[in-house]
Formats: structure tokens, sequence, C-alpha cells
């Protein structure tokens, strides 16, 4: 039979439980969780310190970097970010003079893996199976181009906090 | 333009940006754990320090890595008992102090090792608790040439109240191991001639091309070596920079990131002591060690898997990253320069200016501190004699990765001093190390009782030293060093226990301490105790002065003033100094967390005061009937150790508190589990034993700052046997 017992080692003390013991569920109550930091802040706006950019934004094309993203984060143009194409041009440009900081999409995995790391998230919640089309490129763009982004981002993060 | 091209063009930040509105759509209601590291900022963002660490990546990464591992432990479980008893006699006589009769039973099962090495070689060899799976994993080693070497060791390594008895002949190793000298001779000298013609041959095809290719090599090979400073020299640098880092590290760069993030045309300028440009620290001990790289030397760009299976390279971003320091004053946009090679030597926190050490000044706006630390040496190492000290090494930066790689790489036996995080760490990595390449032995010798002793509370300290040897570390505890001395090759250390221990190299990790010498011309303080640059809750040591990472000894609000050495730690303060640098007058109120991973059965996090004087309560999950059988041929031998010197106060009770027979099956496992850290009955400290992406849960657990009447209700929320 297995129970939960415990030891006691001097000022250390040690309970070993059983998963039975364990199934009921806690009494405790805590407060919501610090949230994580998010691209994009509660008040719609991007948060530029967001691990989740890496060195985007901070990196050599960083300034070009945010005009693109913040040109097309408030873009009211449709398509959204139709009307962002000089400020694209212009970080793409840079983008190209530093292309083993940029040029992760392919070849080196830095960026894959950050992205891996979100999208696993991603397909472990709620099950999106076909996470690899979605963000292989193609279908994100067309998806991020129908505009669900913003809507579905400031939802979110109104939901959490 | 079409707005195709410019939906082409946008779809990097599409990509993430909907992938981010996606995974916040469906985080998880307050207080469900986190299923994945997404809240993890520590490793898995900000440095893109990627370290998936779920059951299924280690169990996944396990496979991999210890492909015998299953094979191994299960043979030997059956015959173990009954040869207990010789194989502890003859063990017992190497390791005096440890033969203590309250140690001898739980010795007894890892001495059982002894009876899988042939009799001969184990009463030769000075390392008698040779773990089994050694020699059950690696049937294609050469034996003659570990043989020879114990041999060798034994002979030389006898120390007086030491020896592990009689000789024995090594007639036929001997011969054996001529023969392969002489093998190896001629393919080395094979290789050697091959090489030279090959350079002959590319020497002869040279053309100017590739001759400005070897400069530019050798120019940074003179870089990386010390002999030129970047920029050349100091005059070079900018007179006045609005952000001056004195440091290059982790704490140094992510002070960069967050300064840039929050100040986008921000023109910052790091003076680096080190040759390198910033890079992280934790993989030098560890997935370094794992990652194939046979041929490289250095390897490029130190580049290492990760638990994901990418890989990465150790630099937080390329060269490229990072702009000229003479072009710095003049940029549009900004970025950062790293000045590589010099040292300051006083802050005037008054006039704003920083002194280097050839008397160049820079005047600043704000300036964060980050020195880091040093590692320690043992006095007796420091005032030794030149020839021993060539032999003894300290371990912290690529450059003693690089050193000790090669030591491991000619399969040479070496010796750690230190039980804490780098020791156990760096002995856990070499002991694969060394199994994966047929390679020598590895000691680790400290004078405490066990491995991470100022961490983990005794009982668990001592299960981990435990695991460690059956990795293969010799591990040698309670002992102190009394002398080293030199023979041509070898290094030996007499100990207080009568043992010599042989080695081709001595690492000593005795932790580090932090560099303030800039403190006293600087007028700055540093606490006595605890030592660092004393700082407030905001890092900030003077007007428009931070400090930040190891150094800085700061006040948290929540646990009171610290100083902690861990690269979590060094982002977070890091980041918090970078943002009050650019005005945000925040205080420190994010915990910052540390990890720890020894061998394929333990990883470990930990938040808050994680320190073993304080006492704990640890919860641990009891493996199920079926589980347990399942796992009885695994685990059997882990579960054998009762510790029979701390029964004296183990008396087993019920949750109810009757007190209550053990099933002998059910000896400790210590797989899974939680253990909270007390302070006037606070949790305030968490450290999470093989459990994964719940630091967040922890750290709420910590900031709120309470007494818990039932830690068993706390322990549920971390759903230890999930």
């Amino acid at each position: 039979m297995a129970y939960s017992y415990c030891k006691v080692f001097g000022k250390d003390k040690v309970i070993f439980a059983t998963k039975e013991d364990h199934s009921t569920p806690s009494t405790i109550e805590l407060p919501a969780p610090e949230p994580p930091q998010s691209l994009i802040t509660r008040d719609g706006e991007i948060n530029w310190s967001c691990p989740c950019l890496g060195g985007m934004a901070t990196g050599p094309c960083g300034v070009e970097f945010r005009e693109a993203f913040s040109c097309f984060h408030y873009s009211e143009a449709d398509p959204k970010g139709s009307d962002c194409y000089e400020a694209f041009r212009t970080m793409q440009d840079c983008f190209q003079q530093y292309p083993t900081v940029y040029n992760k999409s392919g070849g080196d995995d830095d960026e894959d893996d950050a992205l891996g790391e979100v999208m696993n998230a991603d397909s472990e919640r709620n099950g999106v199976k076909d996470i690899d089309e979605l963000s292989g490129g193609a279908g994100a763009a067309a998806a991020a181009a129908a505009g669900q982004i913003t809507p579905q981002t400031s939802s979110a993060v109104s939901k959490q906090e | 333009m079409s707005i195709w091209s410019v939906r082409c063009l946008s779809q990097k930040f599409s990509r993430q940006a909907y992938i981010l509105a996606n995974s916040r759509n469906v985080l998880s209601p307050a207080h469900r754990l986190p299923v994945n590291g997404i809240n993890r900022t520590a490793h898995n963002s900000l440095y893109q320090m990627v370290k998936k660490r779920t059951l299924e990546a280690r169990t996944k990464l396990q496979a991999n890595k210890y492909p015998n591992n299953q094979a191994c432990m299960t043979v030997p479980t059956t015959t173990e008992l009954e040869n207990v008893a010789t194989a502890t006699d003859s063990c017992e006589l190497t390791i005096p102090s440890r033969a203590t009769p309250s140690y001898h039973e739980s010795q007894a099962q890892f001495k059982v090792a002894c009876q899988q090495v042939p009799a001969k070689e184990v009463l030769k060899s000075s390392e008698c608790r040779e773990p089994k799976i050694d020699t059950c994993r690696q049937p294609p080693k050469d034996p003659c040439e570990e043989f020879n070497r114990k041999r060798r060791e034994a002979d030389f390594g006898r120390g007086p109240g030491g020896p592990c008895g009689g000789g024995g002949d090594g007639g036929k190793g001997e011969d054996d191991s001529f023969k392969l000298k002489c093998l190896l001779g001629m393919l080395a000298a094979l290789l050697a001639g091959g090489l030279i013609a090959w350079l002959m041959t590319r020497r002869s095809k040279t053309d100017e091309h590739s001759e400005a290719e070897d400069q530019e090599a050798s120019l940074k090979r003179a870089k990386l070596s010390g002999l030129i400073t970047t920029p050349r020299t100091s005059a070079e640098l900018p007179q006045h920079v609005p952000y001056l880092i004195i440091g290059g590290g982790t704490a140094a760069f992510s002070a960069f990131r967050a300064i840039k993030s929050n100040d986008a045309r921000a023109k910052v300028l790091m003076i680096s002591n080190e040759f390198r440009k910033p890079y992280m620290r934790p993989p030098l001990s560890k997935e370094l060690w794992y990652t194939p790289n046979a041929n490289d030397d250095p390897i490029k760009d130190y580049r290492f898997k990760q638990w994901t299976g990418s890989e990465r390279s150790l630099y937080f971003e390329p060269e490229e990253f990072f702009m000229d320091p003479t072009k710095l004053e003049d940029s549009v946009n900004g970025g950062i320069a790293v000045a590589q090679g010099f040292t300051v030597k006083k802050v005037d926190a008054q006039k704003r200016i920083v002194t280097l050490n050839d008397g160049y000044q820079i005047g600043y706006d704000e300036c964060l501190i980050a020195t880091g630390c040093s590692p320690k040496n043992l006095p007796m190492f420091r005032d030794a004699a030149p020839s021993v000290r060539e032999k003894i090494m300290v371990y912290r930066t690529p450059d003693d990765f690089d050193r000790l790689r090669r030591y491991a790489l000619e399969k040479r036996s070496i010796t750690i001093v230190g039980n804490g995080f780098i020791g156990s760490e760096l002995a856990c990595s070499l002991a694969h190390y060394s199994k994966e390449n047929g390679g020598g032995k590895i000691y680790q010798v400290f004078q405490e009782k066990a491995n991470m002793s100022k961490v983990l509370p005794n009982y668990l300290s001592r299960w981990t030293m435990q695991k460690m040897e059956s990795l293969g570390v010799c591990v040698i505890p309670d002992a102190t060093i009394r002398a080293a001395s030199r023979d041509e090759s070898n290094i030996k250390l007499e100990l207080n226990n009568g043992m010599t221990l042989m080695s081709d190299i001595v690492v000593v990790c005795v932790g580090c301490s932090p560099n303030t010498t800039i403190a006293s011309s600087s007028g700055l303080e540093v606490d006595r105790s605890l030592g660092g640059f004393v700082v407030n809750a905001e890092l900030e040591a003077r007007r428009n002065l931070y400090v930040a990472g190891d150094a800085s000894c700061f006040y948290d609000p929540l646990l009171g003033r610290r100083r902690v050495e861990h690269h979590d730690h060094s982002v977070v303060s890091g980041r918090l100094a970078g943002e009050n640098m650019t005005g945000a007058k925040k205080p420190y109120t994010h915990q910052s967390m540390f990890w720890s991973d020894l061998g394929p059965e333990i990883g470990y996090e930990g938040i808050g005061l994680v320190d073993s004087s304080l006492p704990t309560v640890g919860v641990f999950a009891l493996p199920s009937e079926a589980d347990r059988h399942a796992d009885n041929l695994t685990e059997k031998r882990s579960q054998e150790d009762p510790y029979p010197n701390d029964g004296a106060d183990g008396d087993i009770y019920s949750s109810d508190g009757e007190p209550i027979k053990c099933d002998p099956d059910d000896e400790p496992h210590y797989g899974k589990g939680v253990i909270f850290y007390l302070k006037n009955d606070k949790i305030v400290g968490i450290l999470l034993w093989n459990l994964f992406n719940r630091i967040g849960l922890a750290r709420t657990i910590i900031n709120q700052n309470k007494k818990y009447e039932d830690l068993n209700e706390v322990a549920k929320l971390f759903e230890i046997h999930a």
C-alpha cells in the first residue's frame, strides 16, 4: 500500500506524498502571478522590452525595426500595413548590412528557437496541429494580413490582466 | 509596389506577433501551472537561453546521451547484495575516513561497484568506488590503457594511510599499451605528415586574398589572446558617452538591452577587461561538454546544443551586432560598443567621470558597475611553487574551458576541488565526457560532507553525491588538502584523511569574490559580510551610478540585503539597473531564479533564499505501486540508501503523526519534489527538484511572504506527481 509519510532529519523535514494524497485541490489561494511580458501592452502600445523580440529592437537596425513595426502596428490602412512600404524597405536595407545578425530565418537557429518555444506553447495549449504551417510563413503572413494580430492580442492582454 | 510585397516584408513580425497573440490568448488561468516556459524570461527569451526544461525534453535528451543507461542499471542489481561484504572490505582501506561504522552501510552499495571491476584492478587503483555503470557502459574501451594508467596512479599515489592493497602484475597490459603507443605514434606521424603536405600545397596556392584572411585571423587571435586591445589605444575611445557600463558580462549586456529598449537611440559604451564580446557562462560547466564537436579547438563561437536540440553560441550576439568604439560618438541611431581589454581604476560619481588604468578619462551621464567576480583560489595553491601552480587552474571563462577540454581530450585525470555549483556541475559533465571519450578519471574533493551542501538539505545533498558517484565521479568528501607537489607530469595532492591523489590537473572551484577594487578609489561602500558594492533597492550606489550582477550587494525589500551569484540574477539585476538608468525608478521586486543540472537524473531550479542552513520542509512524490514496480529495476540501486547515520533522528511518522512501519521497499527516493526553505516559519526560498516550468508559481509564493499551516497543501499547487 502506498501512503504518505514523513521523515525528520533534525531541522529538515521530508514528506513523501502519494498521488492520491495530492489528488484533492489545494486549499491555498494565491493572487494572480506576475503577468509575463508581452509584445503589446494593455493599452495597445508596443512593449519594446519584450524578451520575445530577441535582439530585434536593440540590434544595429533597432531604430529601423521600430519604425517599421510601429507603422505596421498602428496602421489603419486596408490591408493593414500597406502604407508602410517605405519603412519596411529601410529596415530591410539595414538588415542586409548585418547578415549574421538578421539572416537567421534559414540557417541560424536562434530565431527559430525563440519562435519554436512560443510555438510549442501554442500547440501544447490549444492543440494547434499544423503549427509549422502557421509559423512557416505563408500561413502566418496570411493570418496576420487578415488582421488577426491586433484584436487577438489586445483581447488576450485584457483577459490576462 | 504591390501589397503582396509589403506582406512579404512584414512576414517576420507577423509571424512573431501572430504567434505571440495566439499564445497570449490561451494563457492558463491564474495558478494553473504554466505548461511551457513562456514566463521564464530568465532563460528562454531574453538571451534565447532556451532550455526547455520539461521532463520530455530531458527524457529525450537522456535517451540520446545515455543510450545504455537502463541496461546498465538493471544488470547488476541481483548480485549486488551478496558481494557487498567483500567489496566493502577491499575498498575501505583506500578511503579510511569514510569507512566509519556509521557510514559503513551507506557506502556499501557504492563500493559494490568494485566487484564489477576486475579484482586486481581494484586492488591497484586508488579509486575503489568505481561505479559499475562505467564498466558495463563501455565495453569497447581499451582496457589496457586504463589499466596501466590506473596502476601508475596507484603506484605513485599510494599515500601513507591509503594503500589499496598489493601490487599485482601489469605485464601484459604494459605490452599492449606499448603496442598501442607505437600504433598511436605511427598514426600521429602519418597525420603530421599529411598535415604538412596539406599545408604546403595550400601554401603554394595562396594568393593575396587568403593572405588578407590570414592576417585578419591572426589579428583576431591576437585580440582574443589579450595582445591587442580594441580599440588599439584608449585615446580612440569617446570622451563622453550617455551610458557607460563597466564590465562586459551578462549583467552588463542585460543592462544594455534594457537601456536600448527604453531609449531607442542610446549610445552605450561597455568597458571590459576581457578580450571577448559579452557571453553567457552557464553552458561552460554544462552544455558545452555535452556537445559533440570533437575536432574544433577552440570550438567555433563556442556553439553548444541546448535542451531543445538546437544550437547556439555562447556569445549573446554575433560580432556584427556591436559597433566600432571609435564610431559610437558620431552614430545617428546609437548602439553598443565594447572597449575590450581596458580596466577602470576609478569612478568619480560627483563629476561623473570614469578613469581608466592608463589615466584616460571618459565622462558619462549614467554609469553601471557590473564588474562581476573572480574565482577564488586556495591559499596553499596560491603560495605553491610555480611547477605546482601550472597544474592548478580556476574555472570561469571560455579559455578555462578550452584548457580543461584539452586535458579531457587527452584523457587526463582531473581533480576538482569544491562542492558547489561549478565544481559539481563540472564533475558531472567531465565524468560524462570522459565516459564518452574513454577518458581519464574524474575526482571531486571537498571538505564538506556531500555535494551542494550550501544549497541542498543534508539528506538531499548526500543523495545527490551518490547519484554523482553513479555517474562516474569519484567523490571524496570530508577531505582537506594538506600538501601539493609535482612529478614530471602529475600533481600530487595529499589529503588529511591519508589519501594521496594523483592527477594531471586540479581545478579549483571554491567560489568567487566580487571585483570591488575600484571601491576605495571611488569612495564607494563595500558590504563587510557579503562583499560587493552596497546599493539600495533601485541598485543605485550614488546618483546616476548603479551596480548589478555578482558585484552588487543590493537591498531586496522582501528578503533583505543580499548578494547573488547566478546567471538569472545578472539578467534580472542588469535589466533593472538599465531601466533605472533610463529613468524607471523601480525597486527590486522581481525575484531572480537559478538552475543547475547534475547528470541525467538531477535538475533543479530555485528561487529566494535557498540556503541549507535554514529549516526546510521537502515534499517528494511517492511513486504509486504501479510506478514503483515499473521503476524498480532502474531505481533499485538508488532507493537502497537508508543513510543509517541519519537514522537516529530519522523517525518515521505517518501524515497524522502516528509512527508507522516502513516497508524496506519504501527507502527514500528523492525523484521529484519541492522543498520549502523557512525563516521565522515563512517561506523564503523554494527549490524545485526535477520539476520544471513552475518557477513562476514559486515566485508568487515567495512574494506572499507568509506562514502556511500545512506546507503539504502548498506543495499540492506544484503538482509534483504530474
